[in-house]
């Protein structure tokens, strides 16, 4: 038998089996280090834990009572038992107890076969109603374009308090009164119009059950789709196709780019295309009001608002709204790539076809819950109707094609239609953190110097991976003569994902800490790979594995550079004009409106 | 200096809430950057206020910066915080087992229905908030109500009104 030697290590036994774990460690990592499974419910990757749900029980030899691996640290020679029988009925009890107070009901409820407390019964072995206690109250809020509510079905997990205050620097969500009548829900129980949610969604992506979900617009799909007077056009975001397949079972981080599109035909959508095609446009139009600022800031010296930020993420945007009203000049004024594919495709791709925007009606689907808020925002209608009528979770268009009966995994690859189904690797990487600064940089640096971005593979290692706040510096070194300003200035660019860590950015720029030209802020932890409307349960690990396989669709392709997309350079040839110009100033740019945050 | 039983000070007029707000940003200017100052803090405008109305919550929310439904978690958790203003005169019904017996529910209804409040409720004139009790050692003649620190005793509902009454503004005390 062997003996930790170092102190970094510590050695136990978990069933009988000597473990060596990190010093440091729970017994629920240690245990997954070795392999065991302990069931969990409150228990959050990435969030202080705060062991509430007792659902991860476990028996400690010498200790009087059981104790809950997620918050009991593992020390050497400890002797751990994970499923004895005292364990085994003790975990039930309490799953059996949180079943007594919950009113669901299974058949008809979002969460069906994809529901951790159903799992956990099933799990523990759970088979008849021991305890009949007072049950909560069905009680729906649907005061929001993108969440759901439903506290009736909620197990007080507090996993949504945890991601919502510590991962996105809201706390929109905080146990209301006590005891048995505790509502996990904005201020005084209120709906959640009356705080300033940003819609993103992660609670809705950490809620173990039905009690957080989106806001469904699968009915409105439905019956534009049966319409027989309305063209029905779909967009799927670069993030889609990391992760619809484990809506059907694939593993994290498998491809499906081309099932999903044969999947979007048969499901009877009339044209099929890529919010990549807008991603691309988006390049073009942020890559030039960047260079526009940097001229008017270090040539014209005139006051323009830098670091100049992304504008992609509508969570991050209706935060900036509430928490940094002071910098909103700041925000790239492009409109997301889901909002400027609605306006092209009731404008541009209605005139190829002849018809009025009122004749066409335009889906999306999206990683993400805000998508369905940034929709319906008033700035959102320039084609003379609301340009992106319909937004679908991931989740949702799994469900849909569940529904349709289609057989996802035996669909053959398809391609997307012409034109707006064109687009480059650049487009792809918009679903990871630091992909749209990459993106940009890789358009940027060749408009400056007339040469490919000098970084293996293309990429920006320093912007890429899981940290919460990245930077790089990029030096220009002959530039064209357009650009000659430009020579010797070191451009220099943050990432942020998560929103606490957008606010942390903010206070460095704020202090005069750090000071950049350009920051990517993506509202969910690893970007959009991650978004609130993707398929649960998302943990670092998933998150790797989906952007890992961004990145393979990225370097598959033969273009990889936004400003090559012809599609692109045809829409400017046939219908903008030039970026930022006349057209694009009117259709693909907005504004922002300061909020009140209590 | 008189000072009245809510801690108003009775010889000028009493304050607006407008001036016991400003008189809670000074508060809250010592208690910024101070961990674990809700609580404290909750508790000077409680005596400020004599309760805690949501403006000055949701300013104590932006300067401590908490977000508003934290603040409120914390105020609904503590019984002895409260969002609701307290009226010139505490009507309690005594919902002991004697009273209960013999009509302290109905003598309830009845002031519910007078008052057009529920229980921990004030009325919009903040005259008087309304509140039950357990026993207050008057059981023989049930049913009981107090109000401030009044016995009424025997109390049949139809009499409810005309109890009240004697507290209105230019009533009997
Ligand atoms: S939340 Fe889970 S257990 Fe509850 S009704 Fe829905 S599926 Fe069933
Ligand atoms: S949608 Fe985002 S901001 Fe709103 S309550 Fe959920 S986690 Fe918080
Ligand atoms: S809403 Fe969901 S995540 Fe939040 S406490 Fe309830 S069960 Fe847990
Ligand atoms: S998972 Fe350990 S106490 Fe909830």
């Amino acid at each position: 038998m062997t003996q930790a030697t170092l102190t970094t290590k510590v050695a136990l036994k978990i069933n009988g089996v000597t473990v060596e774990a990190d010093m440091g460690m729970t017994i629920l990592q240690a245990a997954a280090t070795a392999g065991i499974r302990i069931p969990t419910m409150c228990y959050l990757e990435n969030v202080s834990c705060i062991g509430a749900c007792r659902v991860c029980l476990c028996e400690v030899e010498g200790a009087r009572n059981l104790v809950a691996a997620c918050s009991t640290p593992a020390v050497p020679n400890m002797k751990v038992k994970t499923n004895s029988r005292r364990v085994r009925e003790a975990r039930k009890t309490v799953v059996e107890l949180l079943l007594s107070e919950h009113a669901g009901d299974c058949p008809t409820c979002d969460r069906n076969a994809d529901c951790e407390l159903q799992a956990l019964a099933r799990e523990l072995g759970i088979h008849e109603n021991r305890y009949e206690g007072e049950r909560t109250h069905k009680s729906l809020d649907l005061s929001t374009p993108a969440v759901l509510r439903d506290s009736g079905k909620c197990i007080k997990c507090r996993r949504c308090v945890s991601v919502c205050a510590e991962t996105q620097g809201v706390g929109a969500l905080f146990p209301q009164g006590r005891g048995f009548d505790t509502v996990i829900g904005p201020a005084f129980a209120r709906e959640l119009s009356t705080v300033p949610c940003v819609q993103c969604g992660q609670c809705a992506a950490v809620c173990p059950v039905g009690a957080i979900t989106e806001q469904s617009h699968i009915e409105r799909v439905w019956d534009a789709l049966d319409d027989p007077n309305v063209h029905v056009v779909v967009q799927t975001a670069p993030a889609i196709r990391a992760a619809l397949g484990e809506c059907f079972g694939c593993e994290p981080g498998t491809l499906v780019t081309g099932k999903m599109v044969a999947a979007l035909r048969r499901l009877g959508f009339d044209g099929v295309f890529d919010t990549n095609f807008t991603a691309d446009l988006t390049i073009l139009e942020e890559g030039t009001e960047l260079l526009t600022r940097l001229k008017k800031a270090l040539v014209d010296k005139e006051d323009v608002a830098l670091p100049m930020f992304t504008s992609c993420s509508p969570g991050w945007i209706k935060f900036a709204e509430y928490y940094h009203p002071d910098m909103l000049p700041n925000l790239s004024t492009c409109k997301s790539p889901q909002q400027m594919f609605g306006t092209l495709a009731k404008t541009y791709y209605a005139k190829k076809l002849d018809k009025t925007a009122q004749e066409i009606f335009c889906v999306s689907v999206m990683p993400c819950t805000a998508k369905k808020f940034e929709c319906q925002r008033p700035e959102m209608f320039d084609s003379g109707a609301q340009d992106v009528d319909a937004v679908l979770t991931t989740r949702e268009l799994g469900r849909m094609i569940q529904e349709a009966g289609i057989d996802f995994m035996g669909l053959p690859d398809e391609e997307m239609d012409a034109p707006m189904g064109m687009s480059t690797g650049a487009a792809d990487i918009f679903a990871n953190t630091g992909g749209v600064m990459e993106a940009a940089l890789r358009t940027a640096y060749e408009i400056i110097t007339g040469r490919q971005l000098p970084m293996e593979k293309l990429h920006i290692a320093p912007i890429m991976g899981l940290e919460g706040i990245k930077e790089a510096a990029v030096t220009i070194e002959g530039a064209v003569p357009a650009w000659s300003f430009l020579e010797g200035v070191t451009v220099k660019v943050a990432v942020s994902h998560g929103l606490t860590n957008a606010n942390k950015l903010m206070e460095l720029i704020k202090s005069g800490e750090r000071s950049y030209h350009f920051i990517e802020v993506m509202t969910c932890t690893g970007g959009c790979i991650g978004g609130g409307g993707q398929p649960r349960f998302c943990t670092d690990e998933v998150r790797k594995a989906r952007i890992s396989a961004i990145y393979r669709e990225d370097e598959g392709k033969s273009l990889r550079k936004s400003h090559d997309n012809p599609a692109v350079k045809q829409l400017y040839e046939d219908f903008l004009g030039q970026p930022l110009g006349e057209k694009s100033h009117h259709l693909l740019h907005t504004r922002y409106t300061p909020r009140v945050r209590v | 200096m008189a000072i009245a039983e809510n801690g108003t000070c009775t010889c000028c007029d009493a304050p607006t809430e407008e001036d016991l707000l400003e008189r809670l940003k000074a508060f809250l200017e010592d208690y910024k950057n101070t961990p674990g100052a809700l609580i404290p803090v909750l508790q000077i405008t409680q005596n400020l206020f004599g309760y805690l109305p949501e403006s000055a919550l949701k300013l104590i929310a932006e300067r401590l910066d908490k977000s508003f439904s934290e603040v409120a978690g914390v105020v609904g958790f503590y019984s002895f915080f409260s969002t609701e203003p307290r009226g010139k005169h505490l009507v309690r019904v005594c919902l002991g087992t004697a009273c209960y017996v013999r009509g302290g529910k109905d003598v309830l209804d009845a002031l519910k229905g007078s008052l057009k409040v529920e229980v921990g409720r004030t009325t919009e004139d903040r005259n008087f908030t309304l509140d039950v009790g357990r026993c207050f050692g008057a059981c023989g003649l049930a049913p009981v109500i107090m109000i401030d620190d009044n016995v009424h005793q025997g109390v049949k509902p139809t009499q409810v009104a005309s109890i009240l009454e004697q507290y209105r503004e230019g009533g009997a005390k």
